[in-house]
C-alpha cells in the first residue's frame, strides 16, 4: 500500500511556501492555535456508501496519527443493528497503534457502550445530544431531555474512570424535520451537557445549511452559557458554506474545529450531496491565516489519497482535487 | 447514528422541488441584526461572469443559441451585471468566436448591463459595432502571466488598455478593469500584495471605474485576501474594488466574506460555477452564484437577485452542457427528498 501511496504521491505545487503558515500579521482577529478534531474514521466512514474492511480502517487510522493531528475519532460503540458500518469497533480500537499524545475518542450512546469502549481500550467518549426534537425522537425515539438523561449515566460511570466526555449537538443551524432550529434552544441544550461534566461541546451543523450569519447568531447565544475555550464547531458542507462559516466562528474566538479527511462522509437527508467538511481545505485555509494547528497538508492529503483509492471514490477536498493536477 | 431514513428522490417538476427546498430564502427586505454587527455591506452587486469566463473556460463550446438563451435566462433572476461575451479573436478564444451574434441577439433588460471583454481598440470597435454599451479590459498582477497569456509586459498591455479606454471615454462607454493572480500566479508563485496595488492603480487612473481583483488560481486564503485588499485599499476607493474569487482550492466562499467583511461590495462568480480552470486540469474555478448568494442571504445582504432563478438558469445550461452543476447549493437541492 505503500509503494501505491508513493506513486500516487500528490506534489504540491509552488504553494509549499503558502501551506506553511505565514505570518500573523493580518491575524490579530484570530486564535494562535486551533485544534483540529479528525473525525473521518467514524462521522466519514459511517456516512460512506461502502462498508470498510477493518484492516483498511486500522491503517486510515494510523496514518493519521502521523500527520500531526492531536484528536483523531476512532469509531463508535453503537449497536451493529443500527451502524453496520461501525460493527469492528472493538477490533478497530485494539488494533490502532495508539500514539503518545494523541486522543482517540470514540461515540458511546449508552452505558453499555461506554462499558464495551472501555474494556476495548479507550480513554475518551463523545455523546449526541440534538437541539431539535423532531429529530432525537425520529433518530432514537426519545425526546432531548430523556436522552440526556441516558447520558447521565455514562457521564457517571466516565467521572469514575477518570475519562473525558465530548458533547455533540447536532442540527444547531438547522434540522432536516423541523427546519429552522432557535439559537436559544441550542445554547439551551449545549449548557445542560456542558454542566453534566462534557469538557467540551461541539456545534454541529448537521444538514450544512448554516451560513455566516445564522453561525454568528447560534454561537452569539451560546457564548453566553459556554465558555468559548469549550467550544467547538462542526460544519457540514453540504451548502458549500462551512469553510465560511468556520471563519466565522474563528472570529468569534472559537478554536477547535471538527473535520473528516477527504470530506469524506456524505449527507443522509441529501442524497449525492457532501458532508463533512475536508480537513485539507480547513487546514489550508488555517495555514494561509498564519493559525498554527500542528498538522502536515502534505501527509494528510496523502492518507486521503488512500482512503479514496480504498473506498474507490473521489475525493470531496478541493486542495486534494487542484493539488493532484498542477 | 442511529437509524437514519434514506432519502427519496422527488419525482416532481423542478420548480416545485425548489419550493420544497426550504433553505432557500428569499433575499431579506429590512436589514439583518446581524449585519450590523459585522460590518458587512447592506446590498452587494453581483456581476454574473458565467456566459464568458464560466463557457470560456468550459470544454464544451456552447452553440450560439443556447448562449443567448443562458444570458436571457439570466437577465430575468435580478442580476444587474451579466457579462455577456468577448470581442478576442476566435483565434485564441474559439469558445467565443460568436460574439458578434451574442451581442445582437441577447434581450437587453432594462437596469442590467451586459459588459464585454475587449483585449485591443480592434475589439472595442467590434465590440460597440455589435452595440455593446460597456468593456472590461485585463491586466495582471504578474509580469510571467501577462507573457504569458498575452505575449507582453504589464506596462506594454496597460498602454494598450489606455488607448482603449480613451477611445472609450468619447464615447461615454465605461469600462472595467480586471486584475488577474492577484494571491498567486501559475508562473510566478507569490504575488506581492504592493504589485497588485500597483497594477490596479494603473488601471484605476486610465480611467477604469472599476477594479475586479482576480485570485485566478484559486489559492488565495482569508490571510492572503487580506493583506492584498490592505495595500489595494491604500490607492483605490474601497466603492471601485470588486473581487472575483476561484474555488480551486474550496476558498472562495471564505474570501470573498473577509472581502465584504472589509467593506468591498462587489462580488464576481458564475452561474453553476461553470469554467474550471485552465492550470489544474480536472479542478474547478469560478465560485457559483447560487452559492455566493446563499451565503449572502444568510448574513442579511441585500442582493436583488432570485436565488431560486438563477438555480433554474443554472439548471438550463448544466442540462445543455451535459455536465453537473459545481454549485453546491444546487446539489444540495436537486437531491433533497421527502423526510418521512
Amino acid at each position: 500500500m505503500r509503494a501505491d501511496m508513493a506513486a500516487a504521491r500528490r506534489l504540491l505545487p509552488r504553494w509549499a511556501g503558502s501551506l506553511r503558515p505565514a505570518s500573523s500579521a493580518a491575524a490579530a482577529a484570530y486564535p494562535k492555535r486551533v485544534k483540529v478534531v479528525e473525525v473521518g474514521p467514524r462521522d466519514g466512514l459511517q456516512n460512506e456508501k461502502n462498508v470498510v474492511p477493518t484492516a483498511v480502517k486500522i491503517n486510515l487510522i494510523n496514518l493519521l496519527s502521523e500527520t500531526g493531528l492531536q484528536v483523531i475519532e476512532a469509531t463508535s460503540f453503537v449497536s451493529p443493528k443500527w451502524v453496520p458500518q461501525m460493527a469492528d469497533h472493538t477490533e478497530v480500537m485494539q488494533g490502532i497503534r495508539k500514539v503518545p499524545g494523541i486522543s482517540y475518542p470514540v461515540l458511546t450512546p449508552n452505558l453499555k457502550g461506554f462499558q464495551a469502549a472501555v474494556a476495548a481500550g479507550a480513554k475518551e467518549v463523545s455523546i449526541f445530544g440534538a437541539a431539535s426534537e423532531l429529530f432525537t425522537r425520529k433518530n432514537i425515539n426519545c425526546s432531548i431531555e430523556e436522552s440526556l438523561e441516558r447520558f447521565q449515566e455514562v457521564m457517571a460511570a466516565a467521572r469514575t474512570a477518570n475519562i473525558p466526555v465530548r458533547g455533540y449537538v447536532s442540527c444547531v443551524l438547522g434540522c432536516p424535520y423541523e427546519g429552522k432550529i432557535s439559537a436559544a434552544k441550542v445554547a439551551e441544550v449545549s449548557k445542560k451537557m456542558y454542566s453534566m461534566g462534557c469538557y467540551e461541546i461541539s456545534l454541529g451543523d448537521t444538514i450544512g445549511v448554516g451560513t455566516a450569519g445564522s453561525m454568528r447568531d447560534m454561537l452569539s447565544a451560546v457564548m453566553q452559557e459556554v465558555p468559548v475555550g469549550a467550544l467547538a464547531v462542526h460544519c457540514h458542507d453540504t451548502y458549500g458554506q462551512a469553510l465560511a462559516n468556520i471563519l466565522v466562528a474563528l472570529q468569534m474566538g472559537v478554536s477547535v474545529v471538527d473535520a473528516s479527511v477527504a470530506g469524506l462522509g456524505g449527507c443522509p437527508y441529501a442524497q449525492g450531496a457532501s458532508g463533512n467538511v475536508a480537513t485539507e481545505d480547513l487546514v489550508y485555509m488555517l495555514n494561509g491565516l498564519g493559525i498554527h494547528t500542528g498538522v502536515d497538508l502534505q501527509k494528510l492529503m496523502d492518507t486521503g489519497t488512500f482512503i479514496c483509492s480504498a473506498l474507490n471514490r473521489r475525493t470531496s477536498s478541493k486542495v486534494s482535487q487542484a493539488s493532484c493536477r498542477l | 447514528m442511529g437509524a437514519v431514513p434514506s432519502a427519496l428522490k422527488h419525482c416532481l417538476s423542478y420548480q416545485h422541488l425548489l419550493r420544497e427546498q426550504p433553505w432557500i430564502a428569499e433575499p431579506p427586505t429590512a436589514a439583518h441584526p446581524a449585519q450590523e454587527a459585522s460590518g458587512v455591506p447592506e446590498y452587494i452587486k453581483i456581476v454574473e461572469v458565467g456566459p464568458r469566463d464560466g463557457l470560456q473556460n468550459e470544454k464544451v463550446i456552447v452553440p450560439t443559441d443556447i448562449k443567448i438563451e443562458l444570458i436571457n435566462r439570466l437577465s430575468k433572476t435580478g442580476l444587474p451585471v451579466v457579462e455577456a461575451t468577448s470581442f478576442v479573436s476566435s483565434k485564441w478564444v474559439p469558445q467565443m468566436a460568436d460574439h458578434k451574434e451574442v451581442m445582437r441577439g441577447i434581450e437587453r433588460h432594462p437596469g442590467v448591463q451586459y459588459p464585454v471583454l475587449t483585449p485591443n481598440l480592434q475589439g472595442f470597435h467590434s465590440a460597440i459595432a455589435a452595440g455593446a454599451t460597456e468593456i472590461s479590459v485585463f491586466g495582471a498582477a504578474s509580469e510571467s502571466f501577462s507573457k504569458m497569456n498575452i505575449n507582453c509586459s504589464i506596462e506594454e498591455s496597460i498602454e494598450k488598455f489606455e488607448e482603449v479606454a480613451k477611445a472609450a471615454r468619447n464615447m461615454n462607454i465605461p469600462v472595467r478593469g480586471y486584475v488577474s493572480c492577484v494571491l498567486g500566479c501559475p508562473y510566478e508563485g507569490n504575488i506581492i500584495p504592493a504589485k497588485v496595488a500597483e497594477v490596479s492603480k494603473r488601471l484605476y487612473s486610465i480611467g477604469c471605474y472599476e477594479i475586479s481583483l482576480g485570485d485566478t488560481i484559486g489559492v488565495g486564503t482569508p490571510g492572503s485576501m487580506k493583506k492584498m485588499l490592505e495595500a489595494v485599499m491604500k490607492e483605490i476607493p474601497l466603492s471601485a474594488l470588486a473581487v472575483h474569487c476561484h474555488d480551486t482550492y474550496g476558498q472562495a466562499l471564505a474570501n470573498i466574506l473577509t472581502a465584504i467583511q472589509m467593506g468591498v461590495s462587489v462580488v464576481d462568480s458564475s452561474v453553476s460555477g461553470l469554467g474550471g480552470c485552465p492550470y489544474a486540469k480536472g479542478a474547478t474555478g469560478n465560485v457559483a452564484t447560487e452559492d455566493v448568494l446563499y451565503m449572502l442571504n444568510g448574513l442579511g445582504i441585500n442582493t436583488g437577485v432570485n436565488l431560486y432563478a438563477v438555480m433554474e438558469a443554472g439548471n438550463f445550461i448544466c442540462t445543455a452542457l451535459n455536465k453537473k452543476t459545481n454549485s453546491k447549493v444546487a446539489q444540495a437541492s436537486f437531491n433533497i427528498g421527502t423526510i418521512k
